[in-house]
């Protein structure tokens, strides 16, 4: 690796970490506000920042209560139980988080870099490389993802089995069957997917999106798997331990679930790891069915709309508009879910393996056949 | 020797929910709930965009509810005579019969007003700790007190400053209340109308 990828790849990371760092952030202030305002509330606007030797307070519509609570999980003290595994318990929440962070890094957020044509005073460094906007541009790109999300089940579990607390041993065991079983029907309903497009490597299959079907429909995952569409967020959500999947923390059974007995910044680690698989579900989900980082009828030359006319932009405008639709496709994508969370009831713990195994995998694997179906019986 | 166990009958209750294959199915019906919460989220969303308020909470303190009821016990008044000065003859029946304790009275003598020569010269109330029961409403022999539905409003950091003294407490105007006119009592001193 030579200078000008090493720069590309660290400039690549940081931007990564602070997109991923941002929406868990930001998201628990969304949570709030979205929830106040389905529920005719106001929600949480009292915190606020005063400029020092000023009566000037920025209130912000309550943006600021993310870092007040930030601050008090950092400053509270870290109680630990009297019994537990050491070891075991020190890895918990980094095994929760680091996974959700890394499969960011296999998760195309832009279409080619030309650096060369971005910054024409550096052209002569790259040499006319060209990159794609992506961390880790491997061909297993699904293959990772789903390793990644395996690992962090085991985050889950060493968290409740180290604390030596019934309620995080339920917890843990709640969260390894439950996670498994949704892991399984996501995979599912991923393959009939692969199957269409032929990849598994990310970056190809959001190339594969940017054209059209039938002259005018966006050629997104959505269109030919609608039904793997809505299986895939189902599973997704159900992933992410969040109502109304959200029997491993349970509060009116299990206090905290797996986490209970974590407090400070090890508890915050926890939530900031959950919000954070908020925005990765919803990248996987944009990268997946709706087009990655494509406009409808946009090419890395502008856009071409279906009557003909085009609009050509300059290479910056389009990697600009690029990261934006990505990011904007994330957020609604975390506001849905955030919708989904604030609106329905939680399981309970049969109906929640009844649901994956008798409702979601059947329907998951029936959309695996039908489309291998339609693939065979479709003239080459 | 072991008794035979009995058959398990699930109970029916005359309330059970019956649900159609329809809501059984399950994804639909989710998808109507959304449908209702997210459809919430935009009416209130637009109000707020377009400068409305989309919340039904008041925004307390700096707004309060104008629909409090007629009967709100929110805080207490003193009532005026019609010179001004104060119904109460600091019998301190209120602060017996409180049962949180939290008024405090000092009495006074008023050589002026020989028919009430006694007279409040501190007469505070400690918001921070009053139940608002009402029983020193019932207690007063002079419907000296009486409550209102207005609340204190006195949110505050510091305890010290929930609490509302005489003349914050003084302002039912007999004088102004039209719906209900004070009786005007002859002046029982010669040279001090009861207007003064």
């Amino acid at each position: 690796m030579n200078a000008p990828d090493l720069a590309i790849s660290l400039v690549y990371i940081a931007y990564a970490l602070a997109v991923l760092l941002t929406f868990g952030a930001i998201l628990t202030w969304v949570e709030r506000k979205q929830a106040a305002i389905m529920s005719d509330r106001i929600g949480a606007n009292r915190a606020y920042v005063r400029i020092p030797f000023t009566q000037v307070k920025l209130i912000w519509l309550g943006l600021f209560h993310g870092m007040a609570d930030g601050l008090k999980l950092l400053l509270k003290e870290d109680f630990k139980p009297l019994a537990y595994d050491k070891l075991a318990y020190a890895l918990g929440p980094w095994l929760a988080i680091v996974p959700v962070l890394l499969v960011f890094a296999v998760v195309p957020f832009g279409g080619t870099l030309d650096p060369g044509r971005l910054f024409p005073s550096l052209a002569g460094w790259f040499g006319g490389r060209t990159y794609p906007m992506q961390i880790a541009p491997i061909d297993a790109g699904i293959l990772i993802v789903f390793a990644f999300s395996g690992i962090s089940i085991i985050g889950a579990m060493l968290a409740g089995w180290s604390s030596a607390n019934k309620f995080s041993l339920l917890g843990a065991l709640r969260a390894g069957s439950q996670l498994i079983s949704y892991e399984l029907v996501m995979g599912l309903t991923v393959l009939g997917l692969v199957l269409i497009f032929g990849t598994v490597n990310l970056a190809s299959i959001v190339e594969r999106q940017s054209g059209t079907v039938l002259g005018f429909l966006p050629a997104w995952g959505i269109v030919y798997q609608p039904f793997a569409a809505i299986l895939f967020l189902i599973a997704g959500i159900a992933e992410n331990k969040r109502t109304p999947f959200d029997l491993p923390e349970a509060e009116s059974e299990l206090i905290s679930g797996y986490f209970t007995e974590y407090s400070a910044m090890k508890q915050g680690i926890f939530m900031l790891s959950e919000f954070i698989e908020i925005a990765i579900i919803g990248a996987l989900f944009v990268t997946l069915f709706l087009g990655g980082y494509n406009l409808p009828w946009m090419n890395d030359s502008g856009f071409v709309f279906p009557g003909g006319h085009a609009v050509p932009l300059s290479h910056g405008w389009v990697v600009l508009l690029q990261l934006l639709t990505f990011l904007g496709k994330i957020f609604l994508l975390c506001s849905f879910q955030i919708l989904v969370r604030w609106t329905l009831p939680r399981f309970r713990w049969d109906q929640l393996l009844r649901f994956a195994w008798k409702f979601l995998l059947p329907l998951a694997i029936a959309n695996l056949v039908v489309t291998a179906f339609a693939l065979w019986a479709q003239p080459a | 020797m072991t008794t035979p166990r009995k058959p398990y009958v699930r109970r029916r209750y005359w309330n059970e929910p019956t649900m159609g294959w329809w809501e059984r199915f399950y994804l639909f019906e989710v998808v109507r709930g959304l449908a209702v919460t997210g459809g919430v989220f935009l009416r209130n969303m637009g109000k707020w965009i377009t400068g409305r308020k989309g919340a039904l909470t008041a925004y307390y303190p700096e707004e309060t509810r104008a629909d409090y009821a007629a009967g709100n016990r929110g805080k207490h008044i003193l009532t005026q005579r019609p010179d001004g000065r104060p119904q109460c003859v600091a019998c301190n029946m209120c602060a017996t019969v409180c049962p949180a304790q939290v008024i405090e009275i000092d009495a006074a003598f008023d050589p002026d007003d020989p028919a009430h020569p006694k007279y409040p010269s501190r007469f505070e109330i400690d918001y921070s700790r009053c139940v608002f029961c009402g029983f020193c409403v019932e207690a007063c022999p002079e419907d000296a007190i009486r409550m209102v539905k207005e609340t204190p409003d006195l949110p505050g950091f510091d305890r010290d400053r929930m609490w509302l003294g005489r003349e914050e407490l003084l302002n039912w105007q007999p004088r102004a209340d039209v719906a209900k006119p004070y009786p005007v009592r002859p002046p029982h001193e010669p040279g001090r109308s009861a207007d003064a």
